[in-house]
């Protein structure tokens, strides 16, 4: 399926109290099913809010938007979120924030031992087995981040919305569950959406770099296929041409083409 | 033997001392009796100065307010000195339970009956206040409907509203706990509202996510998020409504620690009145106290 995820002419308006403030215009994207897609800008040009339009959050101002042919009207479990500072609830365990989740999809069909062991093995894919019965306060923010994960996963999302998942971690953790990410996309065949203002992240990752244009009224300025074989080796892809041809061009068009002025 | 060891060892820790190798530190404390009496004795007055540290302070300020009561008293006879209040607190608390009529009970009952009034006034009071402040934070009309009724009778004296309690319930006791009712209200009201207006964005955008129902919401977002800020309006009502039973019951009467005050007051017994005074302030730093357990109790982090 070519079109699994469509936007069509979206335009995104939000109403301030200085007057109307275009956001987005002329937003046009396919993702293919299984595809890794990552949106890149500076900040404030808007990245955010297209993602935020594909999970449902916000609806558009103008346009369509459809996943998996049908509209989207609101948000639904089927686009599982990762937010950016995790959002897990502090007063439930890892494993409670999980099965908040499962059993909001699967507890109508499934009996508890089911969900149970759903909430397990979402939990098991990212490393957490050993801090399940912990709250979100006793982990390090790689560990809330890969709950955070693991609970969009849990939901079996047709497509996974992630918003700069490992903006707020340092290089090395977040380096590890770059790795980590890859490993389960390529097993479970997730079709991804990923914000990021990070440009290895984004080559490292992305089957295509949707490349943002400075805001407002900002757009698709570029899209970048990165056609490196898959499973990629961060250490390999170090001495790799192409790998560095692709973060040039992202590169170039981040700090030569849209450069600001003042940030 | 082995606590002095481990006393020993422990002093070692604390000093930082690297170069004694643990095992020399076994055997000097085997050695003579003057290696250890030190440390020993520097572990116990440190305690004692911890101790001493916390306690002062609260001890000289009682102190300096009874040497100012017995200062107050010696120049104004009519007032009741320390010595004097003190053995006729002892004499009233050696029978707190009696019971001679209506009229003449025990200090214990007239405690027990206040509390009670607190109890149920208070109690109605959550059962309306604390639903009523989730609709006001959830829903934007009810709060704008709500807020001039709130910003209206929130300021009015509790007493004021005891003349109507007495003109509906025609009776002392439901117009009491009625007083109590409506002055412990608001603050659950409001900071329940203040609670689920503050709930972070985030949080409901989880719920959205998940597309969570309304009841799910309520049970794992909004009544944990609101929790701590429910617990700050409890603790603040029952302040309020134990402020106020004293006042409602000296004018209503019948039996509790108001009521007891203004009896008191018309034998002229006025280390009974300095006694419920500091009844009256006891009972209330124990509510304070356990209702700051509680909230401890229910908080997440």
């Amino acid at each position: 399926m070519d079109k699994y995820v469509q936007v069509e002419n979206v335009r995104m308006v939000f109403n301030t109290k200085k007057g109307p403030f275009v956001a987005l215009r002329d937003i046009n994207l396919n993702i293919a099913q299984g595809e890794f897609v990552a949106l890149i800008g500076h900040s404030g040009c808007g990245k955010s809010t297209l993602l935020n339009l594909v999970a449902g959050l916000t609806l558009p101002s103008d346009g369509a938007m459809l996943c998996a042919g049908r509209e989207i009207a609101g948000p639904g479990p089927e686009r599982g979120v990762v937010f950016q500072n995790h959002s897990l609830l502090p007063w439930l365990t890892c494993f409670d924030n999980v099965y908040l989740a499962v059993e909001r999809v699967f507890g109508q069909t499934e009996s508890k031992a089911s969900l149970k062991t759903r909430t397990h093995e979402a939990l098991a894919l990212v490393g957490l087995t050993h801090a399940e019965h912990k709250h979100p306060h006793e982990i390090s923010g790689g560990m809330k981040q890969r709950v955070g994960i693991a609970r969009a996963l849990s939901m079996q999302p047709k497509v996974l919305l992630l918003d700069e998942p490992f903006g707020a971690l340092d290089a090395l953790t977040r380096a590890h569950l770059q790795d980590e990410l890859m490993k389960i996309t390529a097993e479970t065949h997730s079709t991804v959406v990923m914000v990021t203002h990070d440009v290895d992240e984004a080559v490292l990752l992305s089957d295509r770099i949707v490349m943002m244009t400075n805001g407002p009224a900002a757009t698709i300025g570029e899209i970048l296929h990165v056609e490196l074989p898959r499973p990629r080796e961060r250490l390999a892809l170090a001495n790799d041409a192409k790998y560095h041809e692709y973060r040039g061009a992202v590169l170039d068009f981040l700090y030569r083409r849209q450069l600001r002025p003042a940030a | 033997m082995s606590a002095v060891i481990l006393m020993k060892g422990f002093e070692n820790m604390e000093t930082q001392e690297q170069t004694t190798p643990p095992v020399a530190a076994v055997v000097d404390v085997v050695a003579p009796d003057t290696a250890r009496a030190p440390g020993v004795l520097r572990l116990a007055t440190q305690m004692a100065a911890a101790f001493i540290k916390l306690l002062v302070p609260p001890v000289l300020g009682l102190a300096l307010f009874i040497g100012i009561w017995a200062l107050i008293s010696q120049t104004s006879p009519q007032l009741p000195g320390p010595l004097k209040t003190w053995d006729s607190a002892v004499a009233l608390f050696s029978d707190p339970f009696y019971n001679n009529g209506p009229n003449d009970q025990g200090i214990g009952w007239n405690i027990l009956a206040s509390l009670q009034r607190v109890a149920i006034g208070f109690g109605m009071a959550a059962l309306v206040g604390i639903p009523l402040g989730f609709m006001i934070g959830r829903f934007q009309f009810l709060s704008a409907m709500m807020s001039p009724i709130i910003s209206l009778l929130r300021p009015v004296s509790p007493l004021a509203w005891l003349p109507i309690g007495l003109l509906v319930f025609k009776a002392a006791n439901p117009a009491a706990v009625w007083v109590i009712f409506i002055s412990a209200i608001w603050p659950m009201i409001i900071n329940t509202a203040v609670g689920v207006n503050r709930i972070p964005a985030d949080y409901m955008n989880v719920a959205r996510v998940l597309n969570l129902s309304e009841w799910k919401i309520f049970t794992k977002i909004l009544f944990p998020a609101v929790l701590p800020y429910m617990m700050t309006g409890i603790r603040l009502s029952i302040g309020v409504a134990w402020l106020v039973i004293v006042a409602a019951e000296m004018l209503t009467g019948g039996v509790g620690i108001g009521f007891w005050v203004w009896d008191e007051w018309n034998n002229l017994n006025v280390e009974h009145i300095i006694i419920a005074i500091f009844i009256v302030g006891i009972v209330g730093l124990l509510l304070e106290y356990a209702l700051t357990l509680l909230a401890k109790r229910f908080s997440y982090e």
